[in-house]
């Protein structure tokens, strides 16, 4: 209690040179919760949105499918496997048939995939209501994304060319019943979706789908071989990747300015050793062992980051407060980012973040001011006391 | 009684007008014999008139019926000694970059060969009309100056990649002048325009063919043979894959 006295003594005497250590450091804090928070809180986001708009519960794939090479696509369609057909006709289930296509809008041709869903799905939260066939027209829906890069909107009409089962090629004309608005560029960028039985007709498929996307709430996945099931943790795997080479940046970030605080803390440290050497000589006459006063000055330097634990939470649990209510905008769209990106990121604090912070921080400013502190131990008490330099 | 001495002759007019028209099917053999061989080397240049810009490649093929071509580039620089060979339905292509042979399914066959608007397989294959369509010749019309049977394809083969054709053949020459391809639909998908009509051997060829996209708008792309021979003897390490690091 003494040594947490004095301690706290010494560093607030040491008075501007303590306040900047702390506000550098408490810089370090904020910077730290603010960074993960935001990222913790687009993890989150993009989760729920790629759960809402495509993942659902999971995924069951046709055994050839391959969302990456889309020459797979014209072998990758089948009959629902006879286990899964309840699953779609309760509406738990919802089949996909994709294929390969071009739309020509304004005279230019854009490659697309051409995808068909039931229009009466509830799963995800496409809106396929728009898809219920209109007077004669064949209904499409399309993503903002999709809208702006070809020029289409809500109530135009485009042509649609496709090679159906035999390679043989067909065209015609669909009416963009709806533009939606999605924060997942997978469901938007390069996509028109049309009706399912529609689509199977085109392609000659009937019956036919290259995946089925269960209800985010069913139960435990029954087998359905040859089919494939890949569950929400595999299907949002890229996200996380994605997400955790973006976190390494902010880590780089966040790791200079600890770097540039324990400097600081590192400066004072070897500053006060050299300048208190009689104070260090008074502590041992006074019966102070070596190893208490290398414990005084360490306490004193991680009480730098205590400190700055308070003041950060003065002025930033205010500032995180505002940002995680009121979210901030991101200047890009997801089809820039390239993934589930919102306009507007809500950043998420959670305590253990915090606690993690406060800890590490603390123990990195105790180690660095441990480091300099170790020298007292060697010195001399005498000449310590005389104020000679050692 | 009128009515039915009406129609008896109308349906004889009719009759007699068709009469003189060539049968279908042989007038696409007549065809076939120009332009399909049962092989063919040939330097051909590729101008893609591009939205923003005009391509040309330069390129040697020698092809055997359907199922062997081999493809190698000469121009630009860049492409230079970019080397393609196809069997059957599987398609290897060899970069001289990496020094790497990439095998590519047999789907990339139907993907466009560098924006241009030809696929692998209308640059690859020679492919006989009548293999693959029944005609009815449906009138006659002047293309470029030439009188040409007009003649409606419809496919017998269920894997085909147009299923309706029209040609305009020049009634003289066997060749065709003038092609469309429609979709299952009936929506016009491609049209080619074949001119400079020569002479090669002992039938007539078009040294300039414009594929055009009919459903986007710009130039089209212009397939220009340099030189051709038919039927010349193919040694057989031309369609191995061995050729493609020659």
């Amino acid at each position: 209690m003494l040594a947490f006295r004095l301690a706290l003594r010494n560093l607030l005497g040491a008075g501007l040179r303590t306040w900047l250590n702390v506000i550098v450091l408490s810089f370090s804090f904020i910077i730290i919760i603010w960074t993960k928070g935001l990222l913790e809180g687009w993890d989150r986001q993009a989760r729920n949105d790629m759960i809402s708009w495509e993942v659902g519960g999971g995924q069951y794939w046709h055994s050839e499918y391959d969302p990456y090479d889309p020459f797979t696509l014209t072998d990758s369609h089948g009959q629902v496997p006879a286990g899964l057909e309840a699953g779609v006709t309760d509406g738990s289930l919802v089949p996909l048939l994709i294929t390969q296509g071009s739309v020509y809008p304004r005279g230019m041709m854009h490659a697309v995939l051409i995808k068909g869903i039931p229009p009466q799905q509830k799963v995800i939260e496409l809106p396929t209501a728009y898809l219920e066939a209109g007077e004669g027209d064949v209904c499409a829906i399309i993503g903002e994304a999709m809208a702006e890069s070809t020029g289409l909107k809500e109530g135009d009409y485009v042509t649609v060319r496709w090679r159906d089962r035999n390679g043989t090629f067909d065209a015609t004309e669909v009416k963009i019943a709806a533009v939606f608005k999605t924060t997942v560029p997978t469901v938007d960028v390069g996509q028109i979706w049309l009706p399912l039985d529609k689509l199977q007709e085109m392609m000659l498929m009937p019956g036919e789908a290259t995946l089925l996307i269960r209800g985010p709430e069913a139960g435990p996945p029954p087998v359905a071989d040859p089919w494939v099931f890949r569950d929400q943790d595999f299907l949002l795997s890229d996200i996380e990747t994605i997400i955790k080479a973006k976190g390494s940046v902010g880590l780089i970030i966040w790791g200079i300015l600890l770097m540039m605080a324990m400097l600081a803390v590192f400066d004072t440290q070897v500053l006060s050793i050299f300048r208190r050497q009689k104070e260090i000589g008074t502590y041992v006459a006074l019966g102070m062992t070596k190893s208490q006063v290398v414990g005084l000055f360490t306490l004193e330097g991680a009480m730098n980051s205590v400190l700055a634990a308070i003041v950060g939470a003065l002025y930033g649990i205010p500032l995180l407060l505002v940002q995680a209510v009121k979210g901030i905008k991101i200047p890009l769209s997801s089809s820039d980012f390239g993934i589930a990106m919102a306009e507007r990121l809500y950043p998420v604090y959670s305590l253990w973040l915090i606690g993690g912070t406060v800890a590490i921080v603390l123990l990195v400013t105790t180690a660095v001011s441990y480091w300099p502190s170790r020298r007292i131990a060697k010195m001399s008490p005498t000449e310590a006391l005389r104020g000679r330099v050692q | 009684m009128k009515r039915v001495a009406l129609i008896f002759l109308l349906t004889g007019c009719l009759s007699s007008l068709h009469a003189q028209y060539p049968d279908g099917k042989q007038l696409l053999d007549r065809i076939d014999r120009n332009m399909s061989s049962e092989n063919r080397v040939f330097t051909s240049t590729m101008v893609i008139n591009g939205r923003r810009a005009t391509h040309t490649i330069k390129m040697k093929t020698w092809t055997a019926g359907e199922k062997k071509s081999f493809t190698e580039y000469l121009y630009p620089v860049r492409e230079q000694g970019t080397k393609m060979l196809k069997l059957e339905n599987q398609l290897w292509i060899y970069s001289p970059s990496t020094d790497r042979i990439i095998q590519i399914a047999g789907h990339m066959l139907r993907q466009s060969v560098m924006g241009s608007d030809l696929s692998y397989e209308d640059l690859m294959e020679d492919s006989r009309l009548t293999d693959r369509y029944s005609a009815v010749v449906t009138g006659t019309e002047e293309v470029n100056g030439r009188d040409c049977w007009v003649i409606d394809l419809k496919a017998f083969v269920p894997e085909i990649t147009y299923q309706g054709m029209k040609l305009w053949v020049d009634r003289e020459r066997n060749i065709p002048l003038r092609e469309e391809m429609y979709a299952k639909s009936g929506t016009l998908l491609k049209r080619t325009e074949l001119s400079d009509v020569e002479r090669i051997g002992n039938r007539w060829y078009p040294r300039r063919i414009l594929f055009r996209d009919m459903l986007k708008d710009g130039k089209g792309t212009e397939f220009i043979i340099e030189e051709i021979e038919f039927n010349v003897p193919i040694p057989d390490y031309i369609f191995s894959k061995a050729s493609l690091k020659k």
